[in-house]
């Protein structure tokens, strides 16, 4: 783990490092699926950058996440779209920072109603650690410990870029 | 007087009516019905979002289509259903509403869908609900008496948007017995605060309310004269009993001033939809030719209508 | 018993009375006025500091489902003498049974009760019932509530017999055919909330047929309960004429609009309906110009039968307990001086009755209230004797709050 420092890493060079850790694995033929919002832009860059000519499938977890009793549903509700058949595929599911693996948990439930994929790797720039379910990355760039109370955030700059930016929650 | 619909965060607790609702509050229900179309257009046509939880639909008018659609929403949200058709008689020689509601939370109750004959009956039970200090008990109306019928605005407006993208450029014409219509009043609200320019109501002078203009609505007798240059055109249903009373002489004779046919169809706009709550009397406020034509949207309607609750209740449910 | 009630503003309208005085009360009569009669010696002494004293209230329609809580409340609220409608289970269109009202009335000792005999067999609007053995029994006048007369030849007949005997007819002004699919006033809020209408042409076509009826059968005619400005207009041009019309209106339509139906409020239904803002600035006009008399209309509806959907609640209000603090709210609103309301509720009522009473002269009976103007007391159900805790006030401070009430110089309510 390493302890974070003052400036943050540039996520499109940890986009590159990531699209090469992927790349040896490419004879899978791998669908890619971006989490809704991060991870559906990570996977957009994967496709270029690993030059997959299928469009990626974009996923949002609202309906199966387990905190709908205390949260309630989350008001901005994307349409999950798959834009390919999940049975017998070897999926790569796509998210920007791992930390519960609540997200994760609930991706691979809505993935399965659509579904029996072969398999399912998951690849992500940042892991903060702290898992409450036994989900690990497959495909993993960025180690890191955040103090208390930050939380880390990737967005999209006015120019198109991604960048991460630190936040107190 | 605040808003019964809303709870104290300003989030929608029940669904009553889409009178006072805010505009980004309906926003919200589409946006999120559109992602359960997609749901819907899948093979496993199920989200685990109300599993465990309990949908009482409390039916005290008979309607077995309105029913079906909330009881298919219901299931593809994974939540169990309960379906008590109350006849009315029965219910006024045995309980109160308000008992038969006591007994169902008892029964651990988390959503009742109601359907009642008299305008405000929701508002009773939401009341009595926030008096016994069950906020974790939600009501969505499925249309009480003349005043309201607040899913089906919904999915009415889902539909114009999903054929005409935005709402602040159309003319909407609604046509029919606006006077005892609870879709039509939950139209005008919608269409209203969506920001439609122009809506209009057409019928007798008998089957619309007095003070129409006051909700922000263009009256005309003349039907060739509403449907000029429309973009959506809202047929409403003519019930039989309408025939007594006074109010009409004939289907024939408010078939041929009011009815949509081919021809008064051909004077909205090309591109004009036809919309229909359902079910349709063809023949009397609808010509066969438009219902199983092009420009009708009446059956998408009805898929739209399972998202559009699909959507409420979860929202609800949630709050 | 000697009685004297002192340190209050005595207001009595009918005489002209207002100023802080004392009050002398003996053999259930008024004795006098300012000085003790001579050879007075009171045996009991009533501090009225800072109260008003007036006549006891005549409340021209207040119905007594269960008359022995009803009649405290009446005293509770000031009122020294209820009208009672006819509607009743059974109505009371037999001699029998307003003997036996009368009488249980006296047993109680609170209120005095007039009753209203039916005008028809059953209220149905079809046979006369025995009117001169009903006023023999102690009716006041003949009515039919608020069951509308269907049947113009009918009513005709029954307004030339009443004249006959000189017998006055209460009736409320409502067309059956457009007022009986209806529950709120025909207008915007009825048409936004979808509920059915009773336009006011329900009420102004049935006032100019009964008005018309008065002049071809001189038959004195009290129009109970006007809810519009048409009706009002009509009314006064009634008067106008010389005809024997007289006028009440309920104290709820003196300060409340179909506005207050907000979300289908079933404590907002009543018969007639709450109309708009524009007819209740007339009723407050024809009230504050002395056109018509307020009443409470009291009509006691358990919890079961208001807690229901706006259409299916039973229409009315609680007000007996009500009728002097929403006298009071009125006037203030509406700019009418104290005593002038007052009339409202003591000698124009006792007018409209023809009776002597509702004045505080000497040798009058001594019914009296004494009230303080300034005491603030909230509405809940706990507060009302009546077993009508219906009431749109549920929960509101009002001012008005009766110390004492006496009938007949015996104290009946002490507060």
């Amino acid at each position: 783990m390493s302890i974070l420092s003052d400036s943050l890493p540039d996520a499109e060079d940890q986009c590159r490092q990531l699209a090469d850790l992927i790349r040896p694995h490419l004879h899978r033929q791998p669908a890619l699926i971006g989490i809704f919002s991060g991870g559906a832009w990570i996977a957009e860059r994967l496709k270029e950058l690993l030059g997959l000519p299928e469009d990626i499938g974009l996923i949002d977890v609202s309906f199966y996440r387990d905190d709908f009793a205390a949260k309630g549903l989350h008001p901005q509700v994307k349409p999950t779209v798959i834009p390919f058949d999940v049975e017998g595929r070897h999926l790569i599911l796509v998210d920007d920072v791992l930390y519960t693996g609540r997200t994760t948990r609930a991706a691979l439930n809505e993935l399965f109603d659509y579904g029996r994929p072969a398999s399912v790797s998951m690849a992500v720039l940042a892991d903060r650690g702290g898992r409450e379910l036994p989900i690990a990355a497959t495909y993993c760039v960025w180690n890191v410990a955040l103090g208390e109370g930050q939380s880390l955030v990737l967005g999209k700059q006015d120019d198109g870029q991604l960048a991460w930016r630190l936040e107190n929650e | 007087m605040n808003n019964p619909q809303l709870n104290t965060n300003g989030e929608l607790t029940h669904l009553m009516s889409i009178e006072g609702l805010p505009q980004a509050i309906i926003t919200q229900i589409l946006d999120t019905a559109a992602s359960f179309m997609e749901v819907s257009a899948r093979d496993v046509k199920k989200v685990p979002l109300l599993r465990g939880k309990s949908v009482f639909n409390l039916f005290f008018e008979n309607s077995t289509r309105t029913r079906t659609t909330f009881e298919i929403a219901a299931k593809r949200l994974s939540a169990d259903v309960i379906n008590l058709d109350i006849n009315k008689s029965s219910a006024s020689k045995g309980e109160t509403l308000l008992d038969t509601i006591d007994n169902l939370c008892a029964m651990h109750a988390n959503l009742f869908v109601v359907r009642h004959a008299s305008s405000g009956a929701p508002y009773l039970i939401a009341e009595h609900l926030q008096r016994i200090g069950r906020d974790d008990v939600h009501v969505v109306n499925a249309g009480d008496g003349r005043h309201a019928h607040p899913t089906q605005g919904l999915l009415d407006m889902y539909t114009i948007r999903h054929y005409k993208k935005g709402f602040t450029q159309l003319r909407v014409a609604i046509v029919g017995d606006i006077l005892h219509s609870r879709v039509a009043r939950s139209d005008i609200h919608a269409l209203t605060t969506l920001g439609v320019p122009e809506v209009r109501a057409i019928g007798p002078e008998t089957l619309l309310p007095k003070h129409l203009d006051k909700l922000g609505v263009h009256v005309f007798h003349d039907m060739d004269e509403g449907l000029k240059d429309c973009d959506v055109i809202i047929m409403l249903r003519l019930q039989n009993e309408r025939m007594t009373g006074a109010l009409l002489p004939s289907a024939g004779e408010y078939f041929r001033h009011y009815g949509l046919t081919p021809q008064k169809l051909a004077l909205a706009k090309a591109d004009a939809i036809v919309m229909h709550p359902g079910p349709m009397n063809r023949g009397v406020e609808i010509h066969s030719a438009v219902a199983d034509g092009p420009q009708a949207v009446i059956l998408p309607q009805v898929t739209f209508g399972i998202a559009v609750r699909m959507a409420v209740m979860s929202i609800v449910a949630g709050n | 018993m000697n009685i004297e009630i002192k340190n209050g503003r005595v207001i009595d309208p009918k005489n002209g009375v207002d100023r802080n005085t004392s009050l002398f009360i003996a053999d259930g009569k008024i004795a006098a006025l300012d000085d003790a009669p001579a050879g007075f010696v009171a045996e009991q002494i009533i501090d009225a500091t800072g109260c008003v004293v007036c006549p006891g209230l005549i409340d021209l329609g207040a119905r007594l489902n269960s008359i022995e809580a009803e009649l405290a409340a009446a005293v509770a609220g000031g009122v020294t003498s209820v009208v009672v409608p006819p509607d009743a289970d059974p109505p009371l269109d037999e001699p029998e049974l307003a003997d036996r009202l009368v009488h249980r009335a006296k047993e109680i000792a609170k209120a005095r009760v007039l009753p209203l005999g039916a005008l028809t067999l059953g209220l149905k609007g079809e046979r006369l019932a025995e009117l001169a053995g009903l006023k023999k029994a102690g009716c006041v006048a003949f009515s039919q509530a608020n069951v509308p007369m269907i049947d113009t030849e009918a009513l005709l007949r029954a307004m030339e017999y009443a004249a006959t005997f000189g017998f006055a007819v209460w009736l409320q002004p409502q067309d059956y055919w457009l007022s009986r699919n209806g529950i709120a006033h025909e207008g915007e809020v009825a048409s936004r909330l979808g509920l059915a209408g009773i336009p006011v042409a329900a009420e102004s076509i049935a006032i100019a047929t009964i008005v018309q009826l008065v002049r071809e059968t001189g038959c004195r005619v009290h129009l109970t309960r006007l809810s519009s400005a048409d009706g009002v207009a009509l009314v006064k041009a009634a008067s106008d004429e010389g005809l024997p019309v007289t006028c009440d209106i309920g104290v709820h339509h003196l300060l409340l609009t179909d506005n207050d139906i907000g979300y289908f409020n079933p404590h907002a239904r009543f018969s007639p309906p709450l109309r708009t803002e524009s007819d209740r600035q007339a009723l407050s006009t024809a009230a504050a110009s002395g056109l018509a008399a307020i009443c409470s209309d009291h009509t006691p509806v358990g919890a079961d039968e208001k807690l229901l959907p706006f259409g299916e609640a039973k229409a009315g209000a609680t007000g007996l307990e009500v009728l002097l603090p929403l006298t009071l709210k009125w006037a203030e609103a509406a700019g009418v001086a104290l005593p002038a309301a007052l009339a409202r509720i003591t000698s124009a009522p006792a007018e409209v009755l023809g009776l002597q009473r509702g004045q505080l002269a000497v040798g009058a009976a001594a019914d009296v209230c004494v009230f303080d103007p300034a005491a603030i007391w909230q509405l809940t159900p706990e507060a009302l004797k009546s077993r009508g805790k219906n009431s749109p006030w549920t929960g509101y401070l009002l001012n008005g709050k009766v110390r004492k009430t006496l009938v007949g110089g015996r104290a009946v309510y002490t507060g």
